[in-house]
């Protein structure tokens, strides 16, 4: 039916190079995103608690703070890592494996300005505890700039004639000439400082992530490996 | 005589179902799971796995809550 050989390779590279690289993310984030991330959560809970104080509804389990959190932060970004990896396969497969680990940054680089960098330019990283506009709508818009974004970056990259080129650079930017969505009013219980840092931080950690994502694949599903 | 063009069809279809068991199907199927694994950990609105994701969520900067 389809070669399963292929396929083996393609799911065993990616299930390794997003293990190892959610891992690398969950050590960097130590740094400074979780750090940040705590400090503006104790900023969001006293702003919720002077708000709405006879509120203990019915509350959803969520992980204890410690290694307990720190656990389940470890598994989704192992399970983003393996399913961005699958996706950098996905395209290596269709593209042409690649032939050693620096063409594999390549490809990490292309998905951190896909998944990262595009949408961030609108939508930049936020703190618990800052009011953004609606969430299917930033969902969407989320959407609409990766699928437009990777679109744009393969016309510019593969596209053989100059007019393509260019459509792919316009695709670049369109969804940035139809800004994404804003809450009517911007506010924030965490400090602007803080929500600065988580952005500086987040910026670098993705970054990490990224580069090391596409270099295991360019090692692991590179070419007679 | 006619056999020509007959031989090259068949090699152009060959060449065409190989593309499509080797490149096309395995990286169709990797990218459902790919995406299926994405959805789960970034984007489902389940309650338990969105706060068991939340910090991974708010660190890719995937639009959270």
């Amino acid at each position: 039916m389809f070669n399963l050989t292929t396929f083996k390779e393609l799911i065993t590279a990616a299930l390794w190079s997003g293990l190892l690289a959610g891992l690398l993310l969950t050590a960097v984030q130590q740094i400074q995103v979780i750090p940040t991330l705590l400090q503006a959560e104790v900023y969001e809970e006293n702003a919720a608690v002077s708000t709405t104080e006879n509120s203990h509804e019915h509350q959803e389990w969520q992980p204890e703070n410690g290694w307990e959190r720190t656990f389940f932060t470890a598994a989704a970004n192992i399970s983003l890592g393996i399913g961005f990896a699958l996706l950098i396969g996905a395209v290596m497969c269709l593209r042409g494996r690649p032939n050693n680990w620096r063409m594999g940054l390549l490809w990490g680089l292309a998905g951190y300005t896909t998944f990262f960098v595009a949408p961030s330019l609108g939508l930049p990283p936020e703190v618990p505890g800052t009011t953004a506009a609606e969430l299917a709508d930033r969902q969407s818009w989320w959407l609409i700039t990766v699928l437009d974004t990777g679109f744009g970056l393969s016309l510019l990259a593969f596209a053989k004639t100059k007019t393509y080129k260019f459509f792919g650079a316009v695709l670049l930017a369109a969804p940035h000439l139809i800004s994404a969505p804003q809450p009517e009013v911007h506010s924030s219980a965490a400090p602007d400082e803080l929500a600065q840092s988580f952005i500086i931080a987040s910026v670098f950690a993705n970054a990490v992530f990224w580069l090391a994502l596409g270099g295991l694949m360019g090692q692991f599903y590179k070419k007679d490996s | 005589m006619s056999s020509t063009p007959v031989l090259l069809d068949n090699a152009q279809t060959q060449v065409r179902s190989e593309v499509l068991k080797d490149k096309i199907l395995p990286a169709m199927l990797a990218s459902m799971l790919g995406l299926a694994l994405l959805y789960t950990a970034g984007f489902s609105d389940i309650a338990p796995l969105h706060n068991a994701a939340h910090d991974g969520r708010h660190s890719a900067s995937f639009p959270c809550h």
